[in-house]
């Protein structure tokens, strides 16, 4: 895995947010401190940290969509070239994409298709993309309300595809999903990954990321705390060093006892 | 579809009602004595002003003559005007002709204008822009329309001399005759202190929804799409604020009915607006009465309007409101 290419490199990021207080005092709130995280071709990282830790201003940093109120440090590259405005036109929404949470980042009152095709796809990338997700064509036509949980995923996924993406950051992409549903999500991530795009997750649920992941970074307070393949991380206490990892693998379900038989395929 | 059609009806049907006793009695107390009004400085012995009133039926009891009114309404007739000394309908209906021209070209005007700047100031919010049509919408809701009428009066009409000071065309010329050029430039003033009136409201609530629309996921999944602010505006601001922006203009016909009747007369437009303050004026109750139960029609038009349309252009409504329609076309999907 190491010869393939680095897709993306995040190498000592911080971003604090400018606050005003009462008056005219300013107070700068750091929220990511330091954090470096590498992700290659063909690569699923999954990004786990507590709720609050940063992790969306991390991915909202790599798209240059933070607020104009944080102050951002550090570097971040895109296959060696540094990530600037101009490489985020010329590659936002084909190259460097975003798979968004929930139904919401749909707009309520647009079809669902030419949503899907945003202003950089053609109908028949769409099409594909839909063929390929088992979403019939008339769901084109519907709007985001008359779509179901699973259905709204899917489309999310195929907004990512059309393109035929490289870089794709997926923010916290399994919660208020069903278990099958969210198995899916993961199956979905592991295929573009194996069809040589880089997935970069970012999630509260361990468990499920397993599903799909290569490396686990952990992240918390700001910091990148610890950073393992996803071997390791299932060989348990002693493999792992950090305490914080210890406690996130402690928390599983299996505890580290017993895979369950459905991990089995996942494992390849 | 039938049952929305009686549903509604009967609920103009009941307004209509309610709106013709209330103004009835509203000017049965009202101080004005529709003789002396009407014969005004002449000099009229008391007996002349007897035969007057007897000649309106003014000497029976009100609920007698109003019973009377509505059966002729009933029937189709509204009556003679006192002052014009015509059917009441001719009346309204060659006022109306007036007024609808200058109420619509300050609709759509201050419905343009206002959709515009709402979209400017949201785009901009916090920054110069955005605070310039802030204080203008601030400074436009606290002058009164007629006010701003006369400002336009002094400086256009009698200093700058670019448009004419009142009237729907020039002096001695009636409207049929006069030349589009002539009745565009005797409406531009009233026009623009019409369009005023609304123009305010809708800004404000075009900012503050665009900026609610600027601040939703979808905004930010589209910049994370590489899409650019005015590219998201056209593509899906401007679907996700029309909505809120039809309820609000349709429903303001009645704001511009009020509105239409101090412009009017600022500037002696010879509309329906005039005809309410002459009609008011000189207690004629049949062209009054007529054209109030004209203005309830016409401003329960717009909001029934407003409704009919949000409810086409709604998908929501449209396609979710009918669910059996829905799960045959769109029908959920299960994996
Ligand atoms: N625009 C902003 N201005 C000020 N503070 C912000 C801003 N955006 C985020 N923060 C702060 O940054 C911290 C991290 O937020 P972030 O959304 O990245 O957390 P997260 O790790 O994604 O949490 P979750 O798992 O709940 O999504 C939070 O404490 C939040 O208050
Ligand atoms: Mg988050």
């Amino acid at each position: 895995m190491n010869q393939k290419k680095t897709l993306l490199e995040v190498r000592d990021l911080a971003v604090s947010f400018r606050m005003y207080e009462t008056g005219l005092r300013q107070r700068n709130l750091q929220v990511i401190k330091k954090l470096s995280v590498s992700l290659h071709e063909g690569e699923v990282v999954a990004v786990v940290g507590a709720s609050g830790s940063g992790k969306s201003v991390l991915a909202h940093a790599v798209l240059g969509i933070l607020p104009s109120n944080a102050i951002i440090s550090g570097e971040i590259r895109y296959q060696g070239e540094l990530v600037t405005d101009e490489l985020r036109r010329n590659k936002l929404g084909t190259e460097i994409v975003m798979i968004p949470q929930s139904v919401t980042y749909l707009d309520p009152l647009m079809k669902v298709g030419r949503q899907v095709r945003g202003t950089k796809g053609t109908k028949e990338q769409q099409e594909k993309a839909f063929e390929r997700y088992h979403l019939k064509k008339e769901v084109a036509k519907a709007y985001p309300f008359q779509l179901s949980g699973g259905m709204t995923r899917r489309v999310l996924v195929t907004t990512a595809v059309i393109s035929g993406a490289k870089l794709i950051l997926a923010d916290e992409p399994t919660p208020g999903l069903g278990e099958e549903d969210a198995l899916e999500t993961m199956k979905n991530f592991r295929e573009l990954a194996d069809a040589g795009a880089g997935v970069l997750m970012i999630t509260h649920d361990v468990d499920v990321a397993l599903q799909a992941a290569d490396t686990i970074v952990v992240f918390r307070d700001g910091m990148t705390i610890d950073q393992c393949t996803k071997e390791q991380f299932l060989a348990g206490k002693e493999a792992l060093h950090h305490p914080y990892t210890r406690a996130l693998w402690a928390a599983l379900p299996q505890n580290g006892f017993t895979v369950p038989a459905s991990e089995e395929e996942w494992r390849g | 579809m039938w049952k929305f059609i009686i549903k509604n009806t009967l609920r103009m049907l009941l307004l209509l009602w309610v709106v013709s006793v209330v103004t009835f009695a509203m000017v049965e107390i009202s101080p004005i004595d529709a003789v002396s009004a009407y014969v005004g400085e002449y000099a009229v012995t008391e007996q002349q002003q007897q035969k007057i009133a007897e000649y309106w039926g003014l000497n029976e009891s009100p609920v007698v003559r109003y019973c009377k009114w509505a059966k002729n309404v009933l029937h189709g007739d509204m009556g003679v005007s006192m002052i014009y000394r015509k059917n009441v309908m001719e009346v309204i209906g060659e006022r109306f002709g007036l007024s609808i021209v200058l109420m619509g070209c300050a609709w759509v005007l201050s419905g343009l204008i206002g959709l515009f700047l709402g979209i400017v100031a949201a785009t901009y919010q916090g920054r110069l822009a955005d605070k310039a049509i802030k204080v203008y919408c601030l400074l436009l809701e606290s002058s009164p329309s007629f006010w701003i009428g006369m400002l336009l009066l002094i400086v256009f009409s009698v200093r700058l001399r670019l448009f004419p000071m009142g009237l729907a065309s020039p002096i001695g010329m009636s409207v049929s005759e006069a030349t589009l050029g002539q009745r565009l430039s005797h409406l531009a003033l009233p026009v623009l202190t019409l369009s005023f009136t609304g123009i305010s409201k809708i800004t404000l609530q075009t900012r503050e929804k665009m900026i609610q629309v600027l601040e939703s996921d979808y905004a930010l999944f589209a910049k994370a799409r590489g899409e650019s602010v005015w590219g998201f505006v056209f593509r899906h601001g401007l679907r996700n604020v029309l909505l809120p922006f039809i309820i609000l203009h349709f429903g303001s016909v009645s704001e511009l009915f009020g509105g239409s009747v101090l412009a009017e007369t600022v500037f002696t437009y010879p509309g329906l607006g005039n005809a309410t303050v002459q009609s008011a004026l000189k207690g004629d109750v049949p062209l009054f009465l007529g054209i109030t139960l004209f203005s309830t029609i016409f401003v329960f038009c717009g909001n029934l309007a407003a409704n009919v349309l949000v409810a086409v252009a709604n998908p929501q409504i449209r396609e979710g409101g009918n669910r059996g329609k829905r799960s045959k076309k769109n029908e959920k999907v299960t994996a």
